[in-house]
C-alpha cells in the first residue's frame, strides 16, 4: 500500500495544504437563461490534483457514510495515477449510476461530511471525482459489459424504471436472470429523466446507462403501466415472472388545498417539470407540448424539487422567479449546492412566508398569491422548529404562474391493483428495510414508494438490497422445486 | 409503434382510425381511454377508446380534429405507424343491472358513450340511449348505437335530421311522458354534460360524466388533470374520468380546458402552413 502513497509523492502533511479544487461552471447569467449542464466538470489536471488531497485513509470515514459503499479511497487512489478507467470500473462495482450519483447526490450529508480532511480544511471533493471518472468512461466508450452468470431460467420484472429498479434489474441480470423492466411512461429513468432538468443531469448520461443495462440484457417495455395492462398478480400467474420489484417512486403530486389551487397557470412541481424536462415544452412551437411562460413564476416549497422548478422557471425567461418558503434558510431541504446556484441565477426568496388562497382573473388564470408571514415556534416531530402564522401579517404577491413543489405522496395504481400487498398508514408500500420483501411472497419493493420522497442513491441502494434478496428467493426456490 | 390498420373519414372533421395495441384490445373496459404521442415531438394526448376487437388485436379511435396533434393524427393512412399508445387509463364505468339507464351522448361524445351503451345493455339494462349533434352531418355512430340500445332518440341544434332541439329536450321530453330513469351518462362538450346535469338534479336523476381535462402522463403523477368534485380535488385520469356530475365544478373545468388556447391556436396556424393542409 506504501506503493500507491508513493506515487503519488506528496506526504501526508503536504496534501493536506492543497486547496479543494473548484469545479468550473457557466456564468450564472448566460446560464439562467440556457438548458446546458451548470457544472463543467473536471479536467483530467484538476481530477489528479484534487485526488491527491485524499489522504487514503485505513479506516475511511467517508465510506460509512455511503449509502452503497463505493470503494472512495480506492478509486480516487486510481484517478490519483491518472488510471481513470479503472476507477470508473471500481466505482461500478458497488455504484451503477456513478455518473448520475455524481452529480446529484448530496455529498455534504452523507461521504463528505465525514471525511477526515473536513476536520481541518475542506472535504475530498468525491461527488465531482466520481463524475469525472463516469464521464471520463463514458467519453472513452469504454463500457464495460460486466462477467454475467449462465442462465437461471428465472423470470423476474421490474415495475418502474427509476433509480431503484434499474439497480435492482442491473444487479438480477449479473446473476443470470432473465429481467423485463415495465415502465408507464414513453422514456425510461423515472425522476432522472421526467423531474430533474436537464441542466443538472443531462438526459444523455441516463440514457447511456439505460443503454448499458439493455446492452447487459435488459428488456425494456415502455408505455406498459402496470395495474392498467397488467396487474401484479397478472404478470406473476399470466406473464410467468418468478419475482417481482416494485419501484414506481412517489409519483403523486401533494397540493396545499388552499382556496384557488385550481386556477389554471398553477401547476404542481412534477407538472411543471414533466412538461419542461420529458416533453421538452421550452421548445414549444418547435415540440408540441406547451407551457405557460409567465413573468413573475412563484414556487411553494424549500426543497430540491423547487430549486429545480424555480432555476427552470428563469430558463423559461421569467423576469422574477420567487420562492415561497415558510421556514428559514436553515431549515431548507434543498442542497446547499442548489440553493447556492439558484441565488447565483438570480431566483429570490421570501422565508417565513406561507400562501392562503390565489385570485384569478376572469379566464381563471392566477394573478397574484395571498400570503402570511410566520415565525418559528417550538422543534416539531421532523426536529425542525414548527413555521406558525403571524396574526395580521397577510400581504399578496403579484404573480401569473404558480409551482406548488410541497411534496409527493404515494401513487395509488399498484396498491389499488394489487390485494393483499400491504401498505403503511401514508400508502407507501410496507417493505423489509433488509431485504425489500413486501407482504406478498415473491414481490418485493424498494425505492420512493416505499421510503416516500427520498433521494436517488436511497433508491438504488433499496434497489440492491431487494436484488440480493430475490435472488436468493429464486435460488432457493429452484432447489424446492428440483429437490 | 402501433400500426394504423384501418382509417374512415366520419365527417370532414371526424375519423375513425383502427390501431393494433393487442394487449389494451383484450384488457380495455367500457369508459377507459388511452394516451398516444404520435412522433418523438408531440404532445401525449388522451382519447376515450370507442371500441376494440380483441381477435384482431385493434383499438377504434374515433377523434374530432380540433387541435393541431389530432389535424395531424387525422391525416394518416391505414399503414401509417403511431409512436406510442399507453393504456387503458382511468377507471371502467360502474355497471350493474340500475334498470332503466339514458344514455345521452352530444357531438364526438357519442364515441366513448358506443362502449357504454352496450356495456350497459350487457348488464341488463334498459338503455335509452340520446344523441344529438349541431347538424345532420355531424352525427356519428347512428346504426352501431341503434343497434345497441333498447331504444334511440336523436336530435340536431339546427333541426337538420330528426328531432330540433338540444338533448336536454329529449331528456326532459322522455321523463315528462313517463320514462323514470334509475341512471343517466352523459358524455359530450362540457356546456351539454353541465345542462344534462342540472335537468337531472331537478328530476333527481343520479348522473355520471366521462370529463376530458387536459391530461400530460395520464397516470396519477402531474396533477394536469385535476377536477374539483364535491368540493374535493380528484385527478380525472385516476380517480375517474367517470364522476358524479352532480358533484362536478364544470365551470372550474371549462376554464382550465382553456389554459393554452393562445398556445393552441399558435400551433395549429404553423403546422397548417408547414403541411399545407
Ligand atoms: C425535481 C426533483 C429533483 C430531485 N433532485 C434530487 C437530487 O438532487 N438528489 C437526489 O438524490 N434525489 C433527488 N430527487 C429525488 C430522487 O429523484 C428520487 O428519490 C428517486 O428518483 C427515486 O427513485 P425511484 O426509482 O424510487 O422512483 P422514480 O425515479 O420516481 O421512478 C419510478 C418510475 O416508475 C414509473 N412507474 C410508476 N408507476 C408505474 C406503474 N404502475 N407501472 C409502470 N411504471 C410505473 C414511473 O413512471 C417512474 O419512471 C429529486 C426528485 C425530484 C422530483
Ligand atoms: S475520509 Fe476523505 S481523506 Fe479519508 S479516504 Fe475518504 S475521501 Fe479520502
Ligand atoms: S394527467 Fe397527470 S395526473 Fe392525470
Amino acid at each position: 500500500m506504501d506503493e500507491k502513497k508513493k506515487s503519488k509523492g506528496l506526504p501526508k502533511k503536504e496534501r493536506m495544504k492543497i486547496p479543494r479544487t473548484p469545479m468550473p461552471e457557466q456564468d450564472p447569467k448566460e446560464r439562467s437563461r440556457n438548458f446546458s449542464e451548470v457544472p463543467l466538470g473536471y479536467t483530467p489536471e484538476m481530477a489528479i490534483k484534487e485526488a491527491t488531497r485524499c489522504l487514503e485513509c485505513k479506516k475511511p470515514k467517508c465510506i460509512i457514510g455511503c449509502p452503497v459503499e463505493v470503494k472512495i479511497p480506492e478509486f480516487i487512489g486510481l484517478i490519483a495515477e491518472g488510471k481513470f478507467i479503472e476507477a470508473a470500473w471500481t466505482l461500478k462495482e458497488t455504484n451503477a449510476l456513478p455518473a448520475v450519483c455524481g452529480r446529484v447526490c448530496p455529498q455534504e450529508t452523507q461521504c463528505e461530511i465525514t471525511c477526515v480532511t473536513g476536520k481541518k480544511s475542506k472535504p475530498v471533493a468525491i461527488g465531482r471525482l466520481e463524475r469525472f471518472a463516469a464521464d471520463y468512461e463514458r467519453a472513452q466508450g469504454k463500457m464495460q459489459i460486466p462477467e454475467i452468470a449462465p442462465p437461471t431460467g428465472k423470470r423476474v420484472a421490474m415495475v418502474g424504471c427509476g433509480p431503484a429498479g434499474l439497480t435492482c434489474a442491473g444487479d438480477l441480470i449479473k446473476l443470470g436472470h432473465e429481467v423485463h423492466i415495465f415502465e408507464a411512461l414513453h422514456a425510461p429513468g423515472g425522476v432522472l429523466v421526467y423531474g430533474i432538468p436537464e441542466f443538472r443531469l443531462p438526459k444523455a448520461i441516463v440514457n447511456a446507462e439505460v443503454d448499458y443495462l439493455i446492452a447487459c440484457g435488459m428488456k425494456l417495455h415502455l408505455n406498459t403501466i402496470i395495474g392498467k395492462m397488467y396487474t401484479v398478480h397478472e404478470l406473476m400467474e399470466e406473464e410467468n415472472f418468478d419475482a417481482i420489484f416494485i419501484g414506481t417512486g412517489a409519483g403523486a403530486p401533494a397540493f396545499m388545498r388552499i382556496p384557488g389551487e385550481n386556477f389554471a397557470n398553477i401547476y404542481s412541481a412534477n407538472e411543471w417539470l414533466t412538461r419542461i424536462n420529458l416533453m421538452r415544452a421550452y421548445e414549444f412551437p418547435a415540440c408540441d407540448t406547451p407551457i405557460h411562460r409567465g413573468k413573475i413564476i412563484c414556487t411553494i416549497g424549500g426543497g430540491n424539487v423547487a430549486m429545480d422548478s424555480a432555476r427552470t422557471a428563469l430558463r423559461l425567461g421569467a423576469e422574477h422567479s420567487i420562492v415561497v418558503y415558510r421556514r428559514t434558510r436553515k431549515e431548507m431541504p434543498a442542497r446547499d449546492e442548489e440553493i447556492h446556484h439558484a441565488k447565483e441565477e438570480g431566483v429570490e426568496f421570501h422565508f417565513l412566508t406561507a400562501p392562503l388562497e390565489y385570485s384569478a382573473d376572469d379566464e381563471g388564470k392566477v394573478t397574484e398569491m395571498r400570503c402570511i408571514r410566520m415565525e418559528l415556534g417550538e422543534p416539531d416531530a421532523s426536529g425542525r422548529r414548527r413555521p406558525l402564522p403571524i396574526e395580521g401579517s397577510e400581504f399578496t404577491i403579484e404573480c401569473d404562474t404558480v409551482v406548488v413543489a410541497i411534496g409527493n405522496l404515494a401513487n395509488p395504481i399498484v396498491p389499488d391493483t394489487t390485494p393483499g400487498l400491504k401498505l403503511n398508514k401514508w400508502g407507501n408500500i410496507d417493505a423489509d428495510r433488509e431485504t425489500g420483501a413486501t407482504s406478498i411472497p415473491g414481490v418485493y419493493a424498494g425505492g420512493d414508494i416505499v421510503t416516500g420522497a427520498a433521494t436517488v442513491i436511497e433508491a438504488m441502494g433499496a434497489g440492491k438490497v431487494a436484488a440480493r434478496a430475490m435472488h436468493e428467493y429464486l435460488t432457493k426456490s429452484e432447489t424446492a422445486a428440483t429437490t | 409503434m402501433h400500426e394504423i390498420t384501418y382509417r374512415e373519414v366520419i365527417t370532414p372533421d371526424v375519423f375513425l382510425l383502427k390501431i393494433k395495441a393487442p394487449v389494451i384490445a383484450r384488457k380495455r373496459k367500457a369508459g377507459q381511454f388511452v394516451i398516444y404521442r404520435l412522433h418523438e415531438k408531440s404532445e401525449r394526448i388522451p382519447l376515450t377508446l370507442a371500441d376494440a376487437d380483441p381477435d384482431e388485436g385493434t383499438i377504434t379511435l374515433l377523434f374530432q380534429a380540433v387541435g393541431k396533434s389530432t389535424m395531424e393524427l387525422g391525416t394518416k393512412k391505414a399503414g401509417d405507424q403511431i409512436l406510442d399508445v399507453v393504456g387503458p387509463l382511468g377507471k371502467p364505468t360502474h355497471l350493474e343491472n340500475f334498470g332503466t339507464v339514458v344514455c345521452i351522448g352530444g357531438g364526438i361524445g357519442v364515441a366513448p358513450l358506443y362502449p357504454i351503451v352496450q356495456a350497459m345493455k350487457d348488464a341488463g339494462n334498459n338503455v335509452v340511449t340520446i344523441i344529438g349533434a349541431r347538424t345532420k352531418d355531424l352525427l356519428i355512430l347512428e346504426d352501431m348505437v341503434k343497434a345497441a340500445s333498447s331504444e334511440l332518440h336523436i336530435c340536431t341544434d339546427d333541426g337538420s335530421y330528426c328531432e330540433k332541439g338540444f338533448v336536454t329536450d329529449r331528456l326532459k321530453h322522455l321523463v315528462e311522458q313517463g320514462v323514470k330513469p334509475d341512471l343517466c351518462v352523459a358524455i359530450g362538450p362540457v356546456v351539454m354534460m353541465r345542462a344534462v346535469c342540472n335537468m337531472t338534479r331537478e328530476f333527481n336523476i343520479p348522473t355520471v360524466v366521462s370529463l376530458n381535462p387536459i391530461m400530460v402522463d395520464g397516470t396519477g403523477m402531474c396533477g394536469a388533470c385535476r377536477v374539483t368534485v364535491g368540493g374535493k380535488t380528484k385527478f380525472a385520469c385516476v380517480d375517474g374520468p367517470e364522476f358524479d356530475g352532480h358533484q362536478v365544478d364544470f365551470d372550474e373545468l371549462i376554464k382550465r380546458q382553456a389554459a393554452y388556447l393562445a398556445e393552441e391556436k399558435t400551433a395549429r396556424e404553423k403546422w397548417t402552413c408547414e403541411s399545407g393542409q
